[in-house]
Order: structure tokens, then sequence, then C-alpha cells
């Protein structure tokens, strides 16, 4: 799956981006700190899908879902992301919902922003390269997962 | 400084009104599928641990930075990070990756000052 040791790592451009949103303007973090939070980004997905794994094996389910990965959060003691999440995931759902609909539309819209992108891409080449594979390879997953549930 | 903060603003509007999510799915996929005992994980899921990863990874950025030492210069250092993942329960789990850095001399003299202030336990 994960062939070279970088594949673990999380887009820094992204990282960065997310830090910067959460800091009042104007603060500087150091490379050193942002190398650091995108490693601990990673620790957390894992601990993150250790604790969820373990309330679907006690379940006896085979696939994470939705309810695993809440009760993981409670157990890790960040229930202050439980409401956000639910909320997030309430819109998602949503959108997905929408999104045979308006695949057509969005793709379009896609084509547009990517030109757009194009000026900025030196600066952000690691987070844009990410966006590109990131929409299909989710989709065949919806499916894989759908046929298992079934 | 104005550079990088116009160019942000400019994909918040790109990404930020359509997508909920700005960390690739796929790559997240991609760490949780890494430990060794995960067979599948639906979709829902895996939004979720995309979503929560971006929430810890503001949480994490914004305590270190209140914690820390560096809000008069304005800056968030690796020691701030370091020193949350110490000090906080919550962040204990990356006492690990996070190890505290410091220089030898600064080592000596608080171990001069530990050794004072509580001989006997060190």
């Amino acid at each position: 799956m994960a062939e070279r040791p970088e594949d673990l790592n999380l887009p820094n451009a992204v990282i960065t981006r997310i830090i910067k949103e959460a800091l009042p303007d104007g603060v500087n973090v150091s490379k050193e700190a942002r190398r650091a939070i995108s490693q601990a980004a990673s620790v957390f997905v894992l601990y993150a899908t250790s604790c969820a794994n373990n309330f679907a094996m006690k379940a006896k389910r085979k696939t994470l879902n939705a309810g695993d990965v809440l009760a993981a959060m409670e157990e890790m003691e960040f229930e202050r992301f439980l409401e956000p999440l639910r909320e997030a995931l309430e819109v998602y759902k949503q959108g997905q919902k929408g999104k045979k609909v308006s695949e057509q539309k969005r793709k379009d819209k896609e084509k547009k922003v990517d030109t757009e992108n194009n000026k900025s891409r030196d600066e952000e080449g690691e987070d844009d390269d990410e966006r590109m594979e990131e929409e299909p390879e989710v989709e065949n997953e919806a499916e894989e997962e759908e046929e298992v549930e079934n | 400084m104005k550079m990088s903060h116009n160019s942000s603003a400019k994909d918040d509007q790109a990404s930020g009104s359509k997508k909920p999510i700005s960390l690739p799915i796929s790559r997240v996929r991609l760490i949780m599928k890494s430990s060794p005992d995960v067979s599948s994980i639906n979709q829902d899921a895996l939004f979720l641990t995309t979503k929560a990863t971006e929430l810890f990874v503001q949480h994490l950025a914004l305590s270190s930075f209140n914690n820390g030492s560096g809000k008069e210069t304005n800056t968030l250092s690796y020691s701030d990070l370091a020193n949350t993942a110490q000090e906080a329960d919550t962040f204990h789990f990356l006492t690990d990756i996070l190890p505290k850095k410091i220089l030898a001399q600064d080592y000596l003299n608080s171990l001069e000052q530990m050794q004072e202030e509580e001989g006997a336990d060190y």
C-alpha cells in the first residue's frame, strides 16, 4: 500500500494552511513546528484508526463506520470534536446525495478552478497533486463499501 | 508576509465554497490502511477521520501557541509543541514523536536548578 515512507505524510501546503487559519493573523510558525504538527497529524490518524478499529472489532464488524470514529474521539478525550464532526458529516451526507445530479456541473467548475490554480502551482505543487487524485479514488471506495454492506 | 496571506485567502475561495475538507481523503485512507488490523473503512468513517485530523491540527497549533512562550513575538516554535505534548493529557500520545529538545547548556542549567529545588528526587 504505502510504498514509500513519505506516503504516510500529509501534504505540507495543506497542513500549513490549516495551521495559519487556526492561529491569529501574522503568527510565524517555524519550519520545524510545521513539520512536527504534520507528523503529529499522521500519528493522530493512526491512533484514531486503532481506537475506532477496536470498537468495530468488539461489535464483530469488519468495516469501520462513523460511529466507531466518533467513539474513538470520545475514548481519546477529544469530545470537543464530536459536535463539529457530527455537523460536518451531516453537511457531507447532504452533499453526497446531490452529487450525482451535479456531477457534470462540478467537473466543469473544477476545470475552471484548475486553470486558475495553475498560477499558484509552483508554490503549492504537492497540494494540487493530492487534489487531483482524490476524487476518483474516493468514489471507488464508496462503491466497494456499498457492496460489502448489502 | 503579505503575499502568502493573499494567496491563502484566494485558496479559501477556490476550495472552501464547495469542499467541506481540505486534507486529501486518499492520503488519510492510505495512512489508516497502513494499520495492519484494518480491513475496510466506510466512506463516512473516512470523512470523519479526515475532518477530525483537521480539527486536531487546529487544536494542537492553537493550544501550543496559547500556552507557549512566543505570544509576544508572535511565533509558534517546536518547543511550544513539545511542551504541549508533555503537559496536556489529550496530547500525551505525541510525546514520543515530539521529544523535548534543549541545548546542552540549558539542560545543565535546569539540572542544577532541579537539583537545588527537589534535591532528593533527582
